[in-house]
């Protein structure tokens, strides 16, 4: 049995770190990460700013290389990979970056459609249909035209989560997606993210340090009724699909489900929790 | 030196963004036009008065036409060129490659499976490496058309006998000597804008220090290499 038909079956794991160490000079910032994300569920990373959060996803993606350890991505190893062999990698892989990390110069179609136009053959006319498609899901198809500075906070980070999905990946990873957000923002924010997942089958990894949305992710699902997405709670089966973990210093401290973090007696995951 | 092998590498490999490069183009050529006119034809013009009041001691006002075209043409043509586009083109680039730096576009464009330095610095490079001669060759021209304009109503120097000892004072050495130059100094002027912008890092005020490293580093770097590649060119061309 090859690596394809592995992470095809149910219960396979698409990402996969192994005692993952990084240090910059003499600040390590993670000290032992291991971790596996299975298909279709979503790992929350809960941590205090500069607890590693964000470098974590940086080594998935290849944007920073570990200094020990494995990390597998769709049955690469990605911490043995060159810049060139990572491109390959990312093609299955879409991030969301703090802040959104869109294209200044571009317009919101021009960001959403950025990999379909500059890196596939794929004809100008389904690349347009596929923009309007992905805006459609995210609620943004009247701002096509528009600039990135001409949108909201919130509006961006839906801009950059269309940008992420354009191109279909299986796995998304969420770094801060709603830091910086007001609640109500968050939530539709939020709400785009369970709707991935959910619908569309999307394994994803949600670094954030705001727990009303990490709950909020933990504790919902996104169903179909009668044509229109409707967005509940979710069934005691599906909750156990998403996973905490929590850093401290580069270790993880926690983790387990929604219930057994709010559960925890640990004293530092209640100061957090509180 | 490692970019500049990533840079080469990308120039002469697939995928090339050909759209980019045709705004480059755009961007560092017919952008910089008006900059490199006005300071052509300001620089033609005060060599042709300084020059014709030294060439006045010696009676020789009349071939002040060779002094403005062999400055123009060898030295000052290409160098003040290359200054003025270390400030407009290169503050410009460290500028915008840095605020991509600090707002994660880069690390964006990595992640959605483009390699930066073909999408960012081939096509600059390219356009810096074709522009700057073509720049040069415009500036040195109105430099010479700014001298006439002295000569002529200034000096009351002949028309016909100021174009006459333009070309008169001109070897074919020269005109290759100001030709070579200003493709060294446009693969400098970027690749110094691009290496401080790609390596930008704390914040806005990290943008602010890229732009002034660019620029003080791009101008010292010109001048320098402008010694070297001279005296390189003399006893090649000579």
């Amino acid at each position: 049995m090859d690596a394809k038909q592995i992470l095809s079956e149910v219960g396979a794991p698409v990402i996969v770190f192994d005692r993952v160490k990084l240090a910059f000079d003499d600040k390590v910032v993670l000290k032992d990460l291991s971790f596996t994300l299975i298909k279709g569920h979503t790992k929350i990373i809960l941590g205090a700013s500069g607890s590693g959060k964000s470098t974590a996803l940086k080594i998935i993606t290849g944007l920073l290389k570990a200094d020990q350890g494995v990390v597998w991505v769709n049955g690469q190893r990605v911490d043995q990979l060159t810049e060139r062999e990572m491109m390959s990698v990312r093609e299955d892989l879409g991030m969301i970056f703090q802040e959104g990390a869109l294209f200044d110069s571009l317009t919101v179609r021009e960001n959403v459609g950025y990999k379909l136009y500059e890196e596939t053959d794929t004809p100008i006319a389904e690349v347009d249909k596929r923009v309007k498609e992905v805006l459609g899901f995210v609620g943004l198809g009247e701002h096509i035209d528009k600039m990135p500075s001409e949108l909201s906070g919130g509006q961006r980070r839906r801009v950059a989560i269309a940008r992420a999905m354009a191109f279909k990946p299986s796995i998304l990873l969420y770094d801060e997606a709603t830091t910086g957000l007001d609640p109500i923002t968050a939530t539709t924010v939020d709400d785009e993210i369970i709707k991935l997942r959910d619908l569309e089958g999307v394994s994803s990894i949600v670094v954030t340090h705001q727990l009303r949305d990490a709950f909020y992710i933990a504790t919902h699902m996104a169903v179909r009724e009668n044509g229109d997405v409707k967005i509940q709670e979710a069934s005691r089966e599906k909750e156990r699909e998403a996973e905490f973990i929590m850093i401290r210093d580069g270790l993880i401290v926690f983790e387990g489900d929604a219930d057994a973090l709010r559960a925890s007696t640990d004293s530092y995951i209640r100061t957090f929790l509180s | 030196m490692r970019l500049t092998a990533a840079t080469l590498y990308g120039v002469v490999t697939r995928p090339i963004y050909r759209h980019d490069i045709v705004e480059q183009l755009d961007a560092i050529g017919v952008g910089s036009l008006t900059v490199v006119l006005l300071s052509g034809l300001f620089t033609g013009a005060a060599l042709a008065l300084q020059s014709g009041q030294t060439l006045d001691q010696f009676g020789a006002r009349p071939v002040v036409g060779r002094l403005v075209s062999a400055s123009m043409i060898k030295e000052l043509g290409p160098v003040l060129t290359a200054l003025m586009l270390t400030g407009r083109i290169g503050s410009g680039i460290a500028a915008e490659l840095g605020s991509m730096m600090v707002t994660d576009q880069i690390n964006a464009l990595r992640a959605l499976g483009t390699d930066p330095v073909r999408k960012l610095v081939v096509p600059r490079m390219i356009a810096g490496f074709l522009m700057t001669p073509i720049l040069t060759v415009v500036a040195d021209f109105v430099g010479i058309v700014g001298g006439w304009v002295v000569a002529r109503f200034t000096l009351q120097v002949n028309s016909g006998l100021y174009w006459s000892s333009v070309t008169k004072a001109l070897y074919i050495g020269d005109v290759w000597m100001g030709l070579i130059k200003p493709f060294v100094f446009g693969f400098i002027i970027v690749t110094i804008a691009c290496h401080v912008g790609l390596r930008t890092s704390g914040g806005t005020a990290g943008v602010g220090k890229s732009t002034t490293l660019s620029v003080v580093a791009g101008s010292v770097a010109v001048i320098a290499a402008d010694f070297f590649v001279t005296q390189i060119l003399m006893s090649v061309l000579y």
